[in-house]
């Protein structure tokens, strides 16, 4: 019954928005979309056949011990890459994550293996999803900084980036 | 004649037992047939952010939202506590008489200071609640609220659990529940009618 209402509700609500205002949304969980695209427009950084680029971080919450940050990676090489995690000097490790959700039922994961990079294909770590998870942090992320994370990738290596620290709601930072 | 009147008497208790029965079954069956209305939820005594004792009384009189999540979570925390506080806004004044607590599932992490500290990120209008890591459990289950410990690597843990708010009206009675990622529309028309009802 429940189910029956909220789909009818959506129903209603997909009707009345504007086009724009949904495909929001979905930036956050697919990969090639064109969202991702917008962040090769500047700042990108090259490692081998990577371009690595809208890097960001959400603000952290006073006392809050783990932050997430973002990254969107392309490869436009032939062989298959893979984001290991990475290190920064304000937190004690950093992680690749995924947040996934089971039901009603919220459930965070550490990739082990860490995360594929196809060949000729992008990968977007965004809010609501993959992350990059900033374990131990010594201080809190703070909007408008710069926070330098050293990524660590299996055949390209280690690639320093900066990534930008946006606002702590993860809100509209999908497409910057 | 004496032989009619057992008969016809015999046919009135027949009757009255088959009468009796009917009556049994169809309460009966209404019975089943009727679902018990969920009990969710049960009295406690917990520590709200200010180390103040909090019990079951704090969530009547007035509307309530409870969200069950904890500090040490990078995403549907933040996420649904911002989107708790931009309603909290958007209702204004028609909003004024309703109460949002942020029920810690990491009581052992969670001490009042923490949740003080976290919950300020936000808004004045969330009231942290943690406690005694047993009565927390108790609190957490009386409400159906899957929460897990999961380990990590470095010897810490992450808590999967779920991530529904609670609408709960005067009496402190469940009414309907916002879903994670629900659009902000049909939280606020949830969050109205609540306030409504």
């Amino acid at each position: 019954m429940k189910n029956i209402l909220s789909a009818a509700a959506m129903a209603l609500l997909l009707a009345q928005m504007p086009p724009a205002a949904f495909a929001h949304d979905h930036s956050a969980m697919t990969g090639a979309e064109p969202a991702a695209a917008e962040g090769h427009e500047m700042g990108d950084t090259k490692a081998g056949e990577l371009t690595i680029g809208n890097a960001f971080a959400r603000a952290t919450l006073p006392g809050a011990k783990v932050g997430g940050a973002y990254v969107t990676i392309a490869n436009t090489g032939s062989e298959a890459d893979r984001l290991l995690g990475g290190s920064t000097a304000v937190a004690s490790h950093v992680e690749v994550h995924e947040m996934k959700m089971d039901g009603n039922i919220m459930q965070m994961r550490k990739l082990k293996e860490g995360l594929a990079i196809p060949a000729g294909e992008t990968v977007q770590l965004a809010p609501g999803g993959l992350h990059l998870m900033l374990m131990g942090l010594k201080q809190p992320l703070k909007e408008g900084e710069m926070l330098p994370v050293t990524l660590e990738f299996e055949k390209s290596g280690k690639v320093e980036l900066e990534f930008m620290v946006g606002p702590a709601n993860g809100a509209g930072m999908e497409h910057k | 004649m004496m032989n009619y009147r057992a008969v016809r008497l015999g046919l009135w208790g027949a009757i009255a037992v088959l009468v009796a029965f009917l009556v049994y079954t169809y309460f009966y069956a209404g019975q089943s047939r009727r679902p018990d209305p969920v009990q969710l939820g049960s009295p406690f005594t917990l520590t709200d952010q200010n180390g103040a004792p909090i019990t079951e009384a704090a969530l009547t009189g007035h509307p309530s939202a409870l969200f069950f999540g904890f500090t040490h979570c990078p995403e549907v925390c933040p996420t649904t506590l911002f989107e708790m506080a931009g309603w909290l806004d958007q209702l204004g004044d028609e909003g004024k008489d309703l109460r949002v607590f942020f029920i810690t599932v990491d009581p052992e992490r969670d001490t009042p200071e923490v949740m003080k500290n976290y919950t300020s990120g936000f808004t004045s209008r969330i009231t942290g609640i943690t406690g005694k890591p047993e009565d927390v459990t108790k609190l957490v289950k009386s409400w159906r609220i899957y929460a897990k410990k999961v380990p990590t690597d470095d010897g810490s843990y992450t808590m999967d659990h779920t991530a529904s708010v609670m609408l709960l009206d005067r009496d402190g009675k469940l009414k309907s529940t916002i879903d994670y990622k629900e659009s902000p529309d049909v939280a606020l028309k949830k969050l109205r009618l609540l306030i409504a009802g």
